[in-house]
C-alpha cells in the first residue's frame, strides 16, 4: 500500500496521475460521475426527454431487442431488460412512455461493458416501454407495449 | 371499481350452482388431497405438480417469466436479512431460538400447522416461534406485526427451503382439528356467499378479469410473501384478505378458526418442496 | 443511513455478469403518505457509476421512475476471475453509498 503510494506521488507531475490514481483505489470514482440531466428527466413528455438527451428522430431498429412483459404483474416492479446488437453501443436510456416523467434511466457503457441493461421500473399505466441507443455518433430506438393493470406509481 | 370487479365475478360464477368440494366428510387427509390433486391434473393436464408451487403464475409464462427476473435477486432481501439478525440476536438470557425449536429450527416448518396433543389444538410456526419467546422470559410477537413477526420469519422459514411439507393429522382430536379446517374452506360464506373453494378449486386457472386464480394445492409452501416485492404478507394476513373480498368478516387471526384453516389448507401442499420467502404480486 | 448495496458477479465465458441489489426507497415525490396525507418527498439515486478492474464500465443517471430498491444488471467483455467491481451510486440528497465485490 506504502509502495503504491509512493510510485502514485512519484507520477504527480505526469498527466496521467488521475487515471493512475483511480486505477489504484486512491481516488473514489464518486468523483468521476457523470453530471444528474436534469432536463432530460424533469422532461414530462417523451420528445423533451429526448431532447434532454441530445437525441431526435432515432431510427427504428430491430437490433435493438426489449425484453419486457406483456402484462406487469405490479405496475411497481415490472424487469426490463434492453439488448443493443449494433456495434459500438455507447449508451441505452429507457423510457415508460406514459410516465408522468418518461425517463427512467439513462445508462453510458465504456470500458468493454456489452450493451445491455437489466433493471425494473414503476409504471402507472399501459404503455410503450422504449429504449434509445446511442452508438457512433447516431441513435436508434425500439420498444415494447406493457400493459399494466395495478398502477406503481403513488398506490 | 372494488364493487364492479366483485359484480363481474359474481354474474362469471353464477350458475354454477356449485357442489362445492367432490371431497367427502371423512376421507382421510391424504385421501382429501390426492382427490383434489386428481381434480386438478385431470383439468390441467400440461401443468407439473412441482409448478404448484408457484400457484398462479404456474398458469402463465408472462407472469412466471417476471417473477423469475426479480426472484434473481429479490428487492426484498435486505428484509430478509433483517429477520437473519433478528434470528441470530440472543435473548435476555442469552438462549436463542435456535436452542429451543426442534432441530436448531432447521428444516421444520413442514411440520407446522401441527396438533399439539398436550394443548389440545393447533400449533403454526408463529405459535412455536412465540412459545420459545415466552419460555425464555421474552414477551410474545403479535402474529400480524409485520416488522417483528413477519420480517423474523421471512428469515427464518428460509431454514426449511427444500423441506417436502409434511402436515399430519392422525389421532381424533388432530382430525376434528382438519376437518374444521376443511369446513371453513368449503364453507360458503360473506355477503357473497362464496367459499375458498369457490375460488380455489373450482376457478383456479381462471380469471378474474386481471387476476389469475391459484390451486389450493401448493398455496401453504412459500410464506411469507411480498407483495410488489415490497409489502410482506403472512399467510393468514392473506386469509385475512381473502375473506374481506368476498365480504366476510374474517376470523382473528391466530385464533382456532384461522389455525385450523391453516392446517387443513397446508396438508393440500403436503408432498412438494417448502421455499420462502417470494415474490407475488 | 444508507442500508448496505449488494453486488454479484460472476463469469460467464469472457463476459462479466454483473448484478446489483441498492436499497433505497426511490420515492417519486408524487406519493402521499397514508397516515399523514402529506405528500412524500422526492428522494431517489441520480446517479451510479461501476467500475471493473478500475475501469468505469458503467456511469448512469437514474430517474424516480426506477422501482424501489433499484436493481442493475450489466455485462463487461475482457474482465476477469478476481477483477474487483466497485459500485457507487448518489441520491438527490446528497446521500451516497459505495459497495464492492471481486468476480468469482
Ligand atoms: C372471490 C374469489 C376468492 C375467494 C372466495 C378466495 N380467494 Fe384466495 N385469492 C383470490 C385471488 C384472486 C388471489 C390472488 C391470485 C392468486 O394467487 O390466486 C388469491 C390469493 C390467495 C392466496 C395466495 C396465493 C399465493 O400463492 O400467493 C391464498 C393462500 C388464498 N388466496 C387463500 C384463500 C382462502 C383460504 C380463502 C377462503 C377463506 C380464499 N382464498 C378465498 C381469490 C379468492
Amino acid at each position: 500500500m506504502n509502495a503504491l503510494r509512493r510510485n502514485v506521488l512519484k507520477g504527480a507531475a505526469g498527466a496521467s496521475t488521475v487515471a493512475i490514481a483511480v486505477a489504484a483505489g486512491l481516488l473514489k470514482p464518486t468523483q468521476a460521475m457523470a453530471a444528474w440531466n436534469a432536463p432530460a428527466f424533469d422532461a414530462k413528455n417523451v420528445g423533451a426527454a429526448m431532447k434532454g438527451l441530445d437525441v431526435s428522430s432515432p431510427a427504428d431498429s430491430k437490433d435493438i431487442v426489449i425484453k419486457a412483459p406483456d402484462i406487469a404483474e405490479n405496475g411497481a416492479v415490472v424487469p426490463v431488460e434492453v439488448t443493443s446488437k449494433i456495434a459500438g453501443t455507447t449508451s441505452i436510456a429507457i423510457l415508460a412512455e406514459k410516465n408522468g416523467t418518461p425517463l427512467v434511466g439513462n445508462f453510458t457503457l465504456s470500458g468493454g461493458a456489452q450493451g445491455f441493461i437489466s433493471t425494473r421500473i414503476k409504471m402507472g399505466q399501459t404503455s410503450l416501454v422504449r429504449a434509445v441507443v446511442k452508438a457512433g455518433g447516431k441513435s436508434y430506438t425500439a420498444a415494447k407495449e406493457v400493459k399494466v393493470t395495478i398502477g406503481g406509481c403513488g398506490g | 371499481m372494488k364493487k364492479q370487479i366483485i359484480g363481474k365475478l359474481l354474474m362469471g360464477m353464477a350458475g354454477l350452482g356449485m357442489a362445492l368440494g367432490a371431497i367427502s366428510v371423512h376421507a382421510s387427509p391424504e385421501g382429501d388431497r390426492q382427490e383434489l390433486a386428481k381434480y386438478y391434473t385431470s383439468k390441467y393436464p400440461n401443468i407439473k405438480m412441482e409448478d404448484y408451487v408457484y400457484g398462479a403464475l404456474a398458469f402463465d409464462a408472462d407472469s412466471k417469466s417476471q417473477y423469475d427476473a426479480i426472484m434473481e435477486f429479490p428487492p426484498f432481501e435486505s428484509e430478509v436479512e433483517k429477520g437473519r439478525k433478528m434470528w441470530d440476536t440472543p435473548f435476555k438470557n442469552g438462549k436463542t431460538y435456535s436452542s429451543c425449536l426442534p432441530n436448531g429450527g432447521n428444516q421444520i416448518a413442514g411440520n407446522y400447522p401441527m396438533f399439539d396433543e398436550a394443548k389440545g389444538k393447533v400449533v403454526t410456526l408463529q405459535d412455536a416461534i412465540n412459545d420459545c419467546r415466552t419460555a425464555n422470559g421474552e414477551a410474545a410477537y403479535k402474529l400480524n406485526d409485520m416488522k417483528t413477526m413477519g420480517v423474523l420469519t421471512s428469515y427464518m422459514r428460509t431454514l426449511s427451503n427444500g423441506m417436502i411439507m409434511n402436515i399430519k393429522a392422525e389421532t381424533p382430536k388432530a382430525v376434528a382439528a382438519y376437518e374444521d379446517g376443511k369446513k371453513t374452506f368449503y364453507g360458503r360464506k360473506g355477503q357473497l356467499n362464496f367459499a375458498c373453494a369457490s375460488c380455489h378449486v373450482q376457478n383456479a386457472g381462471n380469471r378474474l378479469r386481471s387476476e389469475l386464480i391459484s390451486p389450493a394445492i401448493g398455496h401453504a409452501v412459500h410464506w411469507p410473501v411480498f407483495r410488489g416485492g415490497d409489502n410482506l404478507v403472512t399467510l393468514q394476513q392473506r386469509y385475512d384478505g381473502c375473506f374481506k373480498q368476498v365480504r366476510a368478516v374474517p376470523p382473528p387471526q391466530g385464533g382456532t378458526t384461522m389455525n385450523n384453516l391453516e392446517y387443513f389448507h397446508s396438508s393440500l401442499s403436503n408432498g412438494l418442496p417448502m421455499k420462502a420467502s417470494v415474490f407475488r404480486k | 443511513m444508507a442500508e448496505p448495496m449488494r453486488i454479484r458477479a460472476t463469469m460467464t465465458g469472457d463476459v462479466a455478469d454483473v448484478k446489483v441489489l441498492m436499497n433505497h426507497p426511490m420515492e417519486t415525490g408524487q406519493r402521499k403518505d397514508a397516515k399523514t396525507g402529506q405528500l412524500v418527498p422526492a428522494h431517489f439515486i441520480q446517479e451510479v457509476t461501476a467500475t471493473v478492474g478500475g475501469a468505469t464500465v458503467l456511469s448512469a443517471n437514474l430517474g424516480s421512475g426506477v422501482s424501489k430498491n433499484p436493481y442493475l444488471g450489466f455485462k463487461v467483455k475482457g474482465a476477469k476471475a478476481g477483477d474487483k467491481v466497485v459500485v457507487n451510486w448518489s441520491d438527490n440528497k446528497g446521500d451516497k453509498n459505495t459497495a464492492e465485490t471481486t468476480i468469482a
